[in-house]
């Protein structure tokens, strides 16, 4: 087991290096943020005014250095300032994260809910009439550009039935199109996962004895079958963790709603790449985390996983 | 849907029988998905290639006394027009074509680009393996959309940026999928017999690994070009995709949402449109999957 998480660690931390390098390494070449700094501000400058202010921002040191440094404060919790205006990064991550946290995991809740019974009921009725129209309605659901359900969900239930909120209300109501957008998309796939992790495990031996020991259906279905096809479900829930938070960035868009997306859309109009930096930073770091916690659960259930 | 779950119908046993012989799929469902698939990608692709024939002016003109037209009352324009008076069928039959651009053309150099790596790796294994595998690591935590967003912050949005990004982003994908064909090939009787015969390895590859494991990577491409379709409108909705002043199906839908209340259909005809080209390839790859695997079909 210790080699085990040795190794995930390690790898997870490699995975961190090699995407906050890139995205670092990308930003810089935007151009000079001194220049870009004191044209947005004052109309004249010159080379000295250049070169300190380069000084202060550590960016006259070489580009590994001012990694180094970046991910030093990023450690300490410190994203660095922004541009315009020299308010801490952290500030506004701190505000943006928990909205959009928040979208997330209520969508990604909202799909396993619709996903996992639809996906039960269509492995156990393999070939059914149901089984084939949820095969079909799946596609379908994969087929929609989410934005577009967006925009059709507002057309129906703010639009025409004033039922909820267009858009821009941080607020539960305002919550509740953003999240089902998602979570339909997001069930689209979930259903064919659960589908196919469920009729998996029921062609296991350990069903056809729990089956005979003449426990109810339900109790082979939710208790042995589903509590194994959990697992890999996980693996796959974890996988798609950094689709779910691509696909928040455009639909916070729809919606105004004030997460890591807008944010993003606000740095880059303003160019203001320090904050661009800091969202992308902390999205790919959450989503190796993420993964890494369900890989080193996924070790702890099941110890084949272990052995490579 | 992640590649390793594509690909993973696929068994081995399959590989040796040619796409011919074959039977056809059993259940009607799965005939009723290549009927459907092909008439909406049929009937996309017909307007798109005939909207140079049908609408001499690419749905530029703009007519303002016939601004928000409704659909279904003017035969001139039957899907109504937008708020500049443009013909809105017009524009989808002309947005389309960007769209089908971006999706074949970024599907083809990824596939080119991913499948050549990953049958070389596969096939000869090494560091090179290694290296693709710890790539697909780096990859799976920067995914295309925040990849995009960073990319186009710094360098602007585009055509050529847009499918450079989707093919960098999307490689990886082909070369996973080409990897674990060529790995299981290699140990194939068929594979080490021309190895024993002298037979050098690149012309192994090309003559008998990748036509073997080409099924799996047609299904992954067919799913990916309306995937890719997908994303680019959903940039260009965004306004980080294609240039707003050409008529591109992500751009209406952006301009028609002010409109929302009064004009529906500017909103809804391009989305559906893309709906409809998008399920018709997804069902087209789905059946395809089908067809290529009959032991995953019971």
């Amino acid at each position: 087991m210790a080699t085990f998480l040795l190794k995930r660690v390690f790898l997870a931390l490699f995975v961190i290096v090699a995407v906050t390098l890139l995205v670092s390494y990308t930003i810089r070449l935007s151009g000079d943020p001194a220049t870009m700094l004191m044209t947005g501000g004052q109309a004249n400058f010159t080379a000295q005014d250049l070169e300190r202010i380069r000084a202060s921002l550590g960016i006259d040191r070489p580009f590994l250095v001012q990694y180094a440094l970046y991910m030093k404060d990023v450690l300490r919790g410190n994203f660095g300032t922004t541009f315009f205006g020299r308010q801490p990064v952290n500030q506004l991550l701190g505000r943006a994260l928990p909205a959009t946290l928040l979208l997330a995991l209520t969508s990604l809740a909202g799909s396993l809910l619709i996903s996992i019974p639809l996906g039960i009921y269509a492995a156990v009725h393999r070939g059914s009439l149901i089984d084939q129209a949820i095969r079909f309605f799946s596609l379908v659901g994969l087929s929609f550009p989410n934005f577009w359900l967006a925009i059709i969900l507002v057309l129906m239930f703010s639009v025409t039935l004033h039922l909820l909120p267009p858009s821009g209300f941080f607020t539960a109501a305002g919550l509740v199109l953003p999240a089902v957008t998602l979570a339909l998309i997001l069930s689209a796939i979930n259903v064919r996962l659960v589908r196919a992790v469920m009729l998996e495990t029921l062609s296991m031996q350990y069903i056809a004895v729990a089956r005979s020991k003449g426990l109810r259906e339900s109790v082979v279905l939710y208790k042995h079958a589903l509590r194994n096809g959990m697992i890999p479900l996980l693996t796959y829930v974890g996988l798609q963790f950094g689709d779910l938070l691509g696909g928040t960035v455009i639909i916070e868009q729809v919606f105004n709603w004030p997460g890591m997306g807008s944010l993003a859309f606000e740095a880059i109009s303003a160019r203001d790449y320090p904050i661009l930096q800091g969202v992308i930073t902390v999205f790919s770091v959450l989503i190796v985390v993420v993964n890494l916690l369900i890989d080193i659960a996924y070790g702890l259930v099941d110890p084949r996983v272990r052995v490579e | 849907m992640d590649s390793s779950t594509r690909g993973s119908g696929w068994s081995r046993g399959t590989l040796r029988m040619s796409l011919a012989h074959l039977p056809r799929p059993a259940s009607q469902f799965r005939s009723l998905e290549l009927i459907l698939g092909t008439i909406l990608v049929g009937a996309m692709v017909g307007l798109i290639l005939a909207s140079g024939f049908l609408f001499p002016d690419s749905g530029t003109s703009m007519d303002l006394s016939a601004r928000l037209k409704p659909p279904f009352t003017d035969p001139l324009h039957p899907l109504g027009t937008d708020p500049l008076g443009r013909d809105v069928l017009a524009r989808i039959a002309v947005g389309g074509g960007i769209s089908l651009l971006v999706g074949v053309t970024s599907v083809a150099g990824a596939m080119l680009v991913g499948t050549l790596i990953g049958l070389v790796v596969g096939y000869y294994r090494g560091i090179g393996d290694l290296v693709l595998m710890r790539i697909v690591d780096v990859q799976l935590a920067l995914p295309f959309v925040l990849m995009a967003l960073t990319f186009i912050a710094i360098f602007g949005p585009g055509l050529p940026i847009l499918i450079i990004l989707l093919i960098a982003s999307q490689w990886v994908q082909y070369a996973r999928l080409a990897r674990s064909q060529a790995m299981s090939l290699r140990e194939r009787e068929f594979v080490q017999s021309a190895r024993a015969i002298g037979v050098k390895g690149a012309s192994i590859i090309l003559r008998h690994v990748l036509p073997n494991a080409a099924g799996p990577l047609l299904v992954l491409t067919t799913l990916n070009i309306a995937t890719n379709i997908l994303l680019e409108s959903s940039l260009t909705f965004v306004g980080l995709g294609i240039d707003p002043t050409v008529a591109s199906w992500g751009g209406m839908l952006a301009d028609g949402r002010t409109y929302i209340q009064s004009a529906w259909w500017v909103t809804v005809f391009p989305g559906l449109a893309i709906l409809f080209v998008v399920l018709g390839l997804n069902l087209l790859g789905d059946w395809l999957r089908d067809y290529l695997d009959p032991q995953g079909r019971k």
